[in-house]
C-alpha cells in the first residue's frame, strides 16, 4: 500500500469528520475516532470522489478500521486499473 | 372524551389499488417488490422497489385535472375517495364545513421537482413549468382532497419523515376525540421514485440490493415503496347511531423524540412512544396482542425495535405477535404509517395477522414472534402500529377491534 494512498484516505476521514489530521492513523479503529454509521457513509462518499471509484455496499460491511478502509480502496483502484488496461488492450474497432 | 371509530378506509400501493386487493395480498404474504419501472435504475446500486405497477392517472383523473396533481397527491385523492365511499359519508353543508383533513407526506412531489430542476440544471433551460411549486408542496394531497369533497374545515399536512402519516392520524384522532371535529379524513401519501431521490437513498447505503427481510438475520436494508392510505374517523357513538360499519377504534396515540442521532434509531425513544400510546389509551402492555412493527429491514432498526418492545412489554413480549408489512408494500415513507394502520385494522377486523414476508433466518437480536412468511389466524382485541422516523421522531397508534 502506497504512502500516498494512505495519506489521501487519512485526509478524507479527517476532513469528513472535521477532526485534526494528526489524530487519524492507519491503525485507528472507527470506534476510537467516534465514527458512527452515518459518519462512515460520509467518508465513503468522500473516498469515492477522491479516488473516482464506486464502493459497493458489500465491500464496506465488515470494515471497522482505517487499515481495512485503505486496503479496500487499494483493491478497488487495482480493479479499476485492470479494467482500464483491458479496455486499452482492445483492438480499435 | 369521545371514543373514535374508523368508519372508512382506502389504500393504493404495490399490493393493490384498493383495500380489498391490499388485504388479499397481505393475507397471501405476497410482496409487491420488483424491478423499478417508473425510473431508469441502470445507474443505481439497487434496482428494486414497491411501485404501483403500471399506474397512470386514467381512469382516476381527466388529463387537465391530472396536470395539476403530482403522483403522490393523486394517490392521496384515490385513497380518500375509497375511504369516503366505504364510510358512506352523507355530506351535509355542516359536515363539509367542519370536517378535518390531516395528511402526512415526507418528500411531497419529488418527481415534479426533479423534472423542473433537470430543465434548468441539465438541459440549460431558463424556465421551469409554472405548476412546479403547487405540485411539489407536501400539502398538495390535503389540498386536493379538500377540493375533491368541498371540505372547508381544519386541514393541514404533517412531515416527519417515516412517521408522517402516524403523526397525521394521531392528530386527527385527537381532534375527533376532543370534539374539534365530527369527521376527519386522515392518512398519508408518497411517490418517491424519482432518480434524484433514489440516488440520495443509494448514498445512505440503507437500501437492500434485493428485497426487504425484516427481523431476518440476513436482512440487508429497506426497499422503498409508494402509495397512499386514508381513513375516515368519526365519534364512535355518532357512527353507531347512523349505522356505519365500525372497522376498528383508534384508542391511543403516543409520540416521542429520540434527541439522539439524526439517523440512528434509539430503543429508549421508541419505547417511550409505545408507552405514551398505551398511556393515552389507558391500557396495560399485556392487553396488546399484535404489533405492526416499523420493521424497515435495516440491521439497526429491527434489533433496536426488538429491544424497545422487550423493554416495554417485558415477559409479555414473548406472547406478542409482531410483523412488518414493509416486507410486502415496501417503505412508503410518509404513507407508511397509514398503510400499516390499515393493515393493522384489517388484522383486527378479519382475525388474520399479516406475516413478515421474505423471512429466512432467526436473528438472536430480533427474538420476537414475527409471523414468518405465512399469515396467521388469530383473534386480537388490541394492537399497536409503530413508526420510528429518521430524525428520531416517533409515532405509535393504539387500535382496538371494532
Amino acid at each position: 500500500m502506497s504512502d500516498d494512498l494512505i495519506q489521501r484516505v487519512l485526509k478524507a476521514i479527517a476532513t469528513s469528520k472535521r477532526i485534526p489530521l494528526e489524530t487519524v492513523a492507519i491503525d485507528s479503529q472507527f470506534q476510537e475516532l467516534g465514527i458512527d454509521s452515518m459518519d462512515a457513509v460520509e467518508i465513503l462518499f468522500a473516498l469515492e470522489n477522491e479516488f473516482d471509484i464506486n464502493i459497493p455496499d458489500e465491500e464496506v460491511r465488515s470494515v471497522r478500521d482505517v487499515r481495512g478502509m485503505c486496503e479496500g480502496v487499494e483493491k478497488l483502484l487495482a480493479a479499476k486499473a485492470a479494467a482500464a488496461a483491458a479496455a486499452n488492450a482492445q483492438p480499435a474497432q | 372524551m369521545r371514543r373514535v371509530a374508523i368508519t372508512g378506509m382506502g389504500a393504493i400501493c404495490a399490493l393493490g389499488r384498493n383495500t380489498c386487493e391490499f388485504a388479499q395480498a397481505l393475507r397471501a404474504g405476497k410482496p409487491g417488490i420488483g424491478r423499478i419501472e417508473s425510473t431508469d435504475v441502470s445507474e443505481l446500486r439497487f434496482q428494486n422497489g414497491a411501485e404501483v405497477r403500471g399506474y397512470t392517472h386514467q381512469p382516476y383523473f381527466d388529463d387537465r385535472r391530472a396536470d395539476f396533481i403530482d403522483r403522490f397527491a393523486q394517490f392521496a385523492v384515490i385513497a380518500a375517495r375509497e375511504a369516503v365511499a366505504s364510510a358512506g359519508v352523507e355530506w351535509t353543508r355542516e359536515i363539509r364545513q367542519t370536517a378535518a383533513i390531516v395528511t402526512g407526506s415526507c418528500v411531497g412531489g419529488q418527481s415534479t421537482e426533479d423534472i423542473g430542476f433537470q430543465e434548468v440544471y441539465k438541459r440549460g433551460q431558463n424556465r421551469v413549468h409554472p405548476l412546479t411549486i403547487p405540485k411539489t408542496m407536501a400539502n398538495a394531497g390535503a389540498s386536493h382532497i379538500s377540493m375533491e369533497f368541498g371540505i372547508t374545515g381544519p386541514s393541514f399536512t404533517v412531515s416527519t419523515a417515516c412517521s408522517s402519516a402516524g403523526h397525521a392520524i394521531g392528530q386527527a384522532f385527537w381532534m375527533v376525540r376532543n370534539g374539534v371535529t365530527d369527521l376527519a379524513l386522515t392518512g398519508g401519501s408518497e411517490a418517491p421514485f424519482s432518480f434524484g431521490i433514489l440516488k440520495a437513498w443509494e448514498a445512505m447505503r440503507v437500501v437492500s440490493p434485493d428485497t426487504c427481510r425484516p427481523f431476518s438475520k440476513d436482512r440487508r436494508g429497506m426497499v422503498l415503496g409508494e402509495g397512499a392510505a386514508m381513513l375516515v374517523l368519526e365519534p364512535l357513538e355518532a357512527a353507531r347511531a347512523r349505522g356505519a360499519e365500525i372497522y376498528a377504534e383508534i384508542v391511543g396515540f403516543g409520540m416521542s423524540a429520540d434527541a439522539c442521532h439524526i439517523t440512528q434509531p434509539s430503543a429508549e425513544g421508541a419505547a417511550r412512544s409505545m408507552r405514551a400510546a398505551l398511556r393515552d389509551a389507558a391500557i396495560g402492555p399485556e392487553a396488546i396482542g399484535y404489533i405492526n412493527a416499523h420493521g424497515t429491514g435495516t440491521p439497526a432498526n429491527d434489533s433496536t425495535e426488538t429491544a424497545a418492545i422487550h423493554d416495554v412489554f417485558n415477559a409479555h413480549a414473548g406472547r406478542l405477535a409482531v410483523s412488518s408489512t414493509k416486507s410486502m408494500h415496501g417503505h412508503a415513507l410518509g404513507a407508511a404509517a397509514a398503510l400499516e394502520c390499515v393493515a393493522t385494522v384489517l388484522a383486527l377486523r378479519d382475525g388474520v395477522l399479516p406475516p413478515t414476508a421474505n423471512y429466512n433466518e432467526p436473528d438472536p437480536q430480533c427474538d420476537l414472534d414475527v409471523i414468518p412468511n405465512e399469515a396467521r389466524h388469530a383473534q386480537v382485541e388490541w394492537a399497536l402500529s409503530n413508526s420510528f422516523a429518521f430524525g428520531g421522531l416517533n409515532a405509535v397508534l393504539a387500535l382496538r377491534k371494532g
